[in-house]
């Protein structure tokens, strides 16, 4: 029986071969790296970045900005999806084809960065540019500092997260936007009654949902919740206020607060915001970067001044300082240290001349964005978005405490539990006292 | 008739045969083995030894012995992944082979309308996983999809917003994507058997429904088996399609192992848990081609035209 041997080994590999296929899937999906990762002539540089409006026409304009007074040492870019972007670039780093800036939101995943010595430490180019540091709001440095080093150049705009709703909808059901967190709750029937969506929630994307938690979180116990978190203390997560947070989150989903199906909604097909203009939904817990897309896909509901916007409400007895926010205290572009000599000269010159540059600052603001740069006030006046982005302007500088998104302040490891228990928390799978069980076990990690 | 066939000819003269010729054309086999050394038993390696280590993917590998065994193997995520993985296996197995199957047959008849049918049939193999999984969470949006847009109520599910439904869904998109593919199969599996068959049992006075059953079925055995095979196996292995529908939500609802695999992997940078995950998928993968192959009879190369 030779035969039936030798081909049952054929199976044997077949099979082997399409099991050995999933694992090479992973890195399969990596896309187009070779052209641009690392590599190309001496002096130029790569650079990648996200792509969507306003943010990807503006980084591409100071790209070509720079290109054009830099003939000799150019910057290639290329483009990338949110969501996308957050594994591609951990694998590109991972495997010694990082794009010599990395864009990134800082936080936890520059500490991998540092701590595996793959971005450069530019405490000392900021101390010999001590100019390009001082423009540039201080809070910004916050996330970009990692055991007292500066690891990256903060960037573009501050993104606070902030309550948007559409007026239209508040008129048909004759209601004003809540001002307390029981204003909330008793608005969430009647627009229901009237087959409006309370809230639009791109719930695949998870860490919208995480959004809520952050600001409930914050407002039941203040800030030092979460803190206590990022500093690791054992059963953080088990916080009166935070079981009390997570409770109140499944009471809004279980009254239909948030829009049907939210939970196959991605964010990054920007439906969630559709949702909003159109009229479907009323409210939406979403970053200051949506304004953008809205303004620009939503028709005459930006610029006819339907959208409203607000920080988020109180909630009676709660310890939270009401001006506290929490969202993305601006970007943050790294370098990395496999990148040649001359090109990470590319990249400094990039930082120091290129980037939040007079030109790049003016169209941040005309797309309705406030750049970390000290001193724009002045130059809202003229922008048809003034109001919006004084409000923007006004609720970073004012926060007592702002925040870092929570995906992005903890280890990726961390991170990725939490979104996964946010997931569940959010379809009703998991009790409140799971959730902070669940949560516990990664603390520190 | 396999009744008046004298018996086969078989043991040693058969098995030197094929050994004389097995020695000059081995080298046939060497492109083959090359690539599967390269693509396939190398990195399996790779991923035996990873699972023995500790590495986010950035900085340094770590060994860390039996730690990623252990944290994989206590986990409930894996049991869940594993039962989900088995779900979709079975469901879209249960949905595909008896259309395919139909289909295979129906188009296996030389007439021109059905090379026409065949090529439309054959439309959504060509599209790109990723591609469907995009136009049908469009058309499935239960603000802005099919339901919405044309107004039926029965439309306007949240397909992807409930377990069952989400599972449901992936089936359908899944079998509707390989169905022209194993149909495929099937037709030119139909089409080799001899015609002499049909015709005799004509003779004998079949009907349609009693050759289907009695010659059509039991002629495509292997090629079932063959069919089953790949979606059985294949079935372990769809994760785009997951990844980009549903994400594996909602919740874990549709976190079969792969994708399991892919979000501790490089979402979570915990590749020693992942390349554990990797081995259980391997060994699963084996585990089930075997056993199809165990089912199939002990020597599915004998031949079924004996006396024909």
């Amino acid at each position: 029986m030779e035969r039936s041997i030798l081909s049952r080994r054929n199976f044997l590999g077949l099979s082997m071969g399409a099991a050995a296929g999933v694992a090479l899937a992973g890195c399969g999906s990596s896309g187009p790296s070779s052209s641009t990762g690392g590599g190309g002539t001496a002096g130029s540089a790569s650079y990648w970045f996200l792509t969507g409006a306003p943010g990807e026409g503006i980084r591409t304009n100071t790209v070509n900005r720079f290109n054009q007074a830099n003939p000799d040492s150019k910057i290639t870019a290329t483009t990338f999806q949110n969501d996308a972007y957050k594994t591609k670039i951990k694998t590109a780093i991972g495997a010694g084809q990082a794009p010599t800036i990395i864009w990134g939101w800082g936080g936890g995943t520059l500490r991998t960065y540092a701590q595996a010595g793959q971005v450069e430490d530019l405490t000392s180019w900021f101390g010999e540019n001590a100019a390009v540091k001082d423009r540039l709001f201080p809070s910004s440095f916050g996330a970009a500092t990692i055991d007292g080093k500066i690891y990256a150049m903060p960037a573009e705009t501050v993104q606070p997260i902030v309550l948007f709703y559409n007026k239209r909808a508040f008129e048909k059901i004759g209601a004003e936007p809540p001002q307390t967190w029981g204003d909330v709750m008793d608005l969430v029937p009647k627009f229901n009654a009237k087959n409006i969506a309370p809230f639009s929630l791109g719930g695949q994307s998870r860490w919208t949902n995480m959004m809520w938690l952050e600001f409930l979180f914050d407002r039941l116990g203040g800030s030092e919740v979460f803190q206590a978190v990022f500093d690791g203390q054992k059963d953080a997560w088990s916080n009166p206020a935070s079981i009390q947070a997570l409770t109140m989150v499944q009471d809004l989903v279980r009254a239909n607060g948030f829009i049907k199906g939210f939970s196959s909604i991605t964010a990054d097909s920007n439906a969630d915001q559709a949702l909003l203009y159109t009229g479907k939904a009323a409210m939406m817990l979403h970053g200051t970067w949506t304004y953008g897309g809205m303004a620009a896909d939503g028709g005459d509901f930006v610029s006819s001044g339907s959208l409203g916007y607000m920080n988020f409400p109180p909630i009676d007895g709660g310890k939270g300082d009401v001006s506290d926010t929490v969202g993305n205290p601006g970007q943050y572009y790294s370098i990395s240290s496999k990148a040649t000599p001359e090109q990470k000269e590319t990249a400094k010159k990039f930082f120091k001349e290129a980037v939040l540059a007079d030109a790049e600052v003016k169209e941040w603001v005309d797309a309705g964005a406030v750049p970390i740069v000290k001193g724009t006030e002045s130059a809202f006046g003229a922008s048809k978005d003034a109001d919006f982005l004084k409000f923007v302007y006004n609720t970073s500088a004012n926060a007592k405490t702002f925040a870092q998104s929570w995906d992005q302040a903890l280890s990726p490891t961390a991170a990725e539990k939490l979104l996964d228990n946010i997931a569940q928390l959010f379809q009703l799978k998991i009790t409140p006292q799971k959730w902070a069980e669940n949560m516990n076990g990664v603390i520190g990690q | 008739m396999t009744s008046l066939a004298p018996p086969a000819p078989r043991g040693s003269t058969a098995t030197s045969a094929q050994g004389g010729r097995s020695g000059s054309v081995a080298w046939l086999a060497a492109p083959a083995f090359l690539m599967f050394v390269a693509f396939a038993i190398i990195p399996l390696i790779g991923v035996l030894v990873l699972s023995f280590t500790q590495w986010d993917g950035i900085g340094d590998i770590h060994a860390a012995g039996f730690d990623s065994w252990r944290s994989v193997l206590r986990d409930p995520g894996l049991v869940h992944a594993l039962w989900v993985t088995f779900l979709i296996m079975i469901l879209s197995w249960a949905f595909q082979t008896p259309l395919s199957l139909l289909i295979g047959v129906y188009l296996a008849t030389r007439s021109r309308y059905r090379e026409i049918l065949a090529v439309i049939y054959f439309v959504p193999l060509l599209l790109s996983s990723a591609a469907l999984a995009i136009t049908y969470k469009a058309l499935l949006d239960p603000n802005f999809g099919l339901g919405a847009g044309l107004g039926i109520p029965l439309l306007q599910q949240d397909w992807l917003g409930r377990d069952n439904l989400a599972l449901g869904v992936l089936v359908f998109v899944v079998s509707w994507q390989f169905i022209p593919f194993h149909s495929l199969i099937y037709q030119s599996a139909v089409r080799q058997i001899p015609k002499t068959m049909f015709e005799a049992s004509e003779i004998d006075g079949a009907g349609r429904l009693r050759q289907f059953f009695s010659i059509t079925l039991p002629q495509l055995k292997y090629t079932v088996i063959t069919s089953s095979t790949l979606m059985v196996v294949g079935s372990l292995t769809f994760f785009d399609l997951i990844f980009v529908l549903t994400g594996g939500g909602p919740g874990d609802a549709t976190r079969a192992l792969a994708l399991d695999m892919y979000k501790r992997g490089f979402q979570a940078s915990l590749m020693g848990p992942a390349s554990a995950i990797a081995v259980i998928l391997v060994l699963v993968g084996l585990g089930l081609a075997l056993l199809l192959r165990r089912l199939g009879g002990r020597d599915a190369t004998e031949s079924q035209m004996e006396g024909v």
